[in-house]
């Protein structure tokens, strides 16, 4: 046997290379490993993700069908709609009704005008570190409710009347939600001083009121200024309806916003009221600078919680006949041309609904982000 | 429930003891509009069309009498009222009127102190099966489930039935049109049961119309009418004879399309009388002695807004039945003008 098989050491050293390690084992790592972590951990996870997934089965590809695949969209009445789905020419056709109602249409550019003007402003104000942030903030709190009221219903400057009864649809909404929580805002932080107030007369009217309205719901409130109202009134004097409304929801959400920053108050330590007296500072001046930008802080979640339920329950005003977003669309759904697509109409509203209130959920929490300034240890 | 009609007869009572009202013709004409109440949404009876006109049989009654008032039928401004608010609505003079497919009761004309001034659509409860159930009467509807609304005379009426009847029925209560509709497809009841109107725009919407079936018995007594406030009889007279002139039209052969025509050429003294040509009738209303013929040619008479908003030709499919003048076998009667 020859040597040919011996290694020549010196130029040919042993380096040990160690084998790359082995993957680990697949059913452990990517898509399966977090599968097997997560839904299939145990016999009992097992069994429920197998339901869900079979849930998700009888429900997606139906709807799916329902809305997208077999909808309708061309077309401008029922005959378009013969594939079996959703019939959104329903929706596209009464879209403009949906939106403002039986406001005339020559007429639009004012509401449009109106909304457009406040998110500009509303968004200029909420983005940081902006010239002039304060005078915006103070026109769009204290001009534009002006503004906007004299854009809408007209009859200054040759913009023709349009009488309130005619406002509906989301503009309705948009109308008295906002006007709820910008009203009721201020009015709540009054009610909740005074219910803490020393002061017992004034103390025993924000108690008396507070529980009054927190006792009855919103729909007998409205439905008293529609029943009762008219009877203390001078006979032909009618008041607006839409008036009744505002205030019957301003000083309804009022009550509930004031608990809430009550809740806010009584958050405080007694210490920081201690020591703003002893700075010398008012009574108002202490609650301007120490107490109030603490309280309100830490009750911003349920603030927001107020206005999304506020803007939620501005549908109850059908009871008085003024026609909001929803009352638009189950009228829509009343025509003979339209008998039978009001799911279509609700699928839209509640789509406007979510993204409203989705819209303003999101914005307290990046509130309460920013807000953040070391409450939470 | 009981509770709320308690509440509204007194809150309606205290209005009326309150408040005297009086001259409404003067407060519309000063006005310039009619404020005339509807309901909120109903098909064929009122609802908005595509452009946001109000369109409808119910509708068609507010804007007469405009056209009386006015000679023009476009000057209404209607008022959505739900079955809560149109009490309060007409008794605190926030409309005129109401056109609003309200039932003429007993309690309603007299202790509500409403006056009824006429009758456009005679209703009635029914009942609609799948024609599968091979059924050809309400009375062999016993052990049956019974899709209803709640909270309506409907509920009551169909209990009184099955009562008297000395048979049994298990209700499934719904709160709106649609849902009922969906629980009678779904099949969660037997049968449905609505005012006969109701039942033939719901089953115009159904998937296969041909497979059910409206049962021939009428359970309820609905004659449907506009309605004003007690007291004010001048007022009162305005609507009940705007509603009567388009029954007469109808008589007489008058439309909106040949009025022009028979008013030159007419020998009908009645006809005469009616469109102004003799005597000073409008006048005694404190109209325009062309009050009628206003009517007529702008609205139309009822067979014209009949055919045009819930009859055969339209989605509703409603023949005339009683709804058919005297003369045709219905029970549609005017009292003459003279």
């Amino acid at each position: 046997m020859t040597d040919t098989t011996m290694r020549d050491f010196k130029s040919d050293p042993i380096v040990h290379t160690p084998s790359p390690s082995l993957p680990p084992p697949s059913s452990s790592v990517g898509v399966i490993g977090w599968m097997r972590r997560n839904l299939f951990s145990s016999p009992i996870n097992t069994l429920l993700t197998v339901l869900g997934l079979y849930l998700i089965y009888l429900i997606v590809p139906p709807l799916f069908n329902w809305a997208f695949w077999n909808a309708d969209l061309a077309g401008d009445s029922r005959e378009f709609c013969d594939s079996g789905g959703a019939c959104w020419v329903f929706v596209k056709i009464r879209l403009t009704q949906f939106l403002y109602g039986f406001y005339p249409e020559a007429e639009r550019w004012r509401p449009n005008l109106a909304i457009g003007l406040g998110l500009v402003a509303l968004v200029y104000c909420l983005i940081d570190g902006v010239p002039w942030r304060k005078w915006v903030a103070l026109f769009l709190l204290v001009l534009y409710p002006f503004v906007t009221y004299f854009l809408l219903s007209g009859g200054v400057f040759d913009m023709p009347l349009v009488e309130t009864s005619k406002w509906g649809g989301l503009l309705l909404t948009i109308v008295i939600a906002v006007t709820g929580i910008v009203f009721s805002f201020p009015i709540g932080i009054l009610l909740a001083l005074g219910r803490r107030s020393n002061m017992p007369v004034v103390r025993m009217l924000c108690v008396g009121f507070i529980e009054f309205v927190r006792a009855v719901p919103l729909i007998s409130v409205l439905f008293m200024s529609l029943v009762i109202l008219p009877l203390f009134l001078p006979e032909g004097v009618t008041f607006d309806q839409l008036l009744r409304a505002l205030i019957g929801v301003t000083l309804f959400s009022a009550a509930y916003t004031a608990e809430t920053v009550r809740g806010g108050l009584q958050a405080i330590p007694r210490g920081q009221y201690e020591a703003a007296d002893a700075m010398g500072l008012s009574y108002w001046k202490s609650m301007r600078l120490i107490v109030l930008p603490q309280a309100l802080k830490v009750v911003i979640p349920a603030l927001v919680s107020g206005s999304i339920g506020l803007f939620k329950d501005t549908t109850l005003v059908l009871i008085i006949g003024l026609t909001d977003l929803l009352a638009m669309v189950q009228l829509a759904a009343a025509d003979t041309g339209w008998i039978g697509y009001v799911k279509e109409g609700y699928v839209f509203a509640a789509a406007l609904f979510f993204v409203f209130c989705f819209g303003m959920s999101r914005y307290s929490m990046y509130l309460e982000r920013k807000l953040h300034t070391g409450h939470k240890r | 429930m009981k509770f709320t009609g308690t509440f509204l007869a007194a809150a309606a009572a205290l209005a009326v003891g309150g408040s005297a009202f009086a001259g409404t013709l003067d407060d519309v004409k000063a006005r310039g509009q009619l404020i005339c109440g509807v309901t909120t949404g109903l098909a064929g009876f009122a609802a908005p069309d595509d452009k946001g006109e109000w369109q409808g049989f119910d509708v068609d009654v507010c804007r007469a009498v405009a056209a009386g008032v006015f000679g023009d039928p476009k000057k209404v401004k209607f008022v959505p009222t739900t079955g809560q608010s149109r009490f309060p609505a007409l008794q605190s003079g926030e409309v005129d009127m109401l056109a609003r497919n309200t039932t003429w009761t007993f309690d309603r004309d007299v202790k509500l102190g409403f006056e009824f001034t006429g009758i456009n659509f005679y209703d009635g409860q029914g009942f609609i099966v799948r024609k599968s159930l091979g059924i050809k009467s309400a009375l062999e509807l016993d052990g049956a489930s019974v899709c209803v609304g709640t909270g309506s005379t409907t509920e009551l009426n169909l209990g009184d039935f099955f009562t008297a009847n000395n048979m049994s029925y298990t209700p499934v209560v719904y709160v709106t049109a649609d849902e009922i509709r969906a629980g009678y497809l779904a099949n969660r009841c037997d049968a449905y049961t609505t005012d006969r109107s109701g039942l033939a725009a719901q089953r115009s919407v159904f998937p296969n119309p041909d497979d059910h079936v409206v049962l021939p018995e009428v359970i309820s007594k609905e004659p449907l009418g506009p309605l004003v406030r007690h007291g004010d009889h001048q007022w009162g007279d305005v609507v009940r004879w705007s509603l009567n002139v388009m029954i007469i039209a109808e008589e007489k052969g008058l439309t909106s399309a040949n009025v022009d025509e028979k008013k030159a050429s007419t020998n009908d003294p009645e006809v005469k009388r009616l469109l102004g040509v003799e005597g000073e009738y409008g006048a005694r209303l404190g109209l325009s002695n062309e009050w009628a013929y206003n009517i007529i040619k702008t609205v139309g008479n009822y067979a014209e807004t009949y055919e045009r908003n819930i009859g055969p030709s339209t989605q509703i499919a409603l023949e005339r039945g009683v709804n058919a003048l005297w003369t045709n076998g219905g029970i549609l009667y005017a009292p003459p003008f003279r």
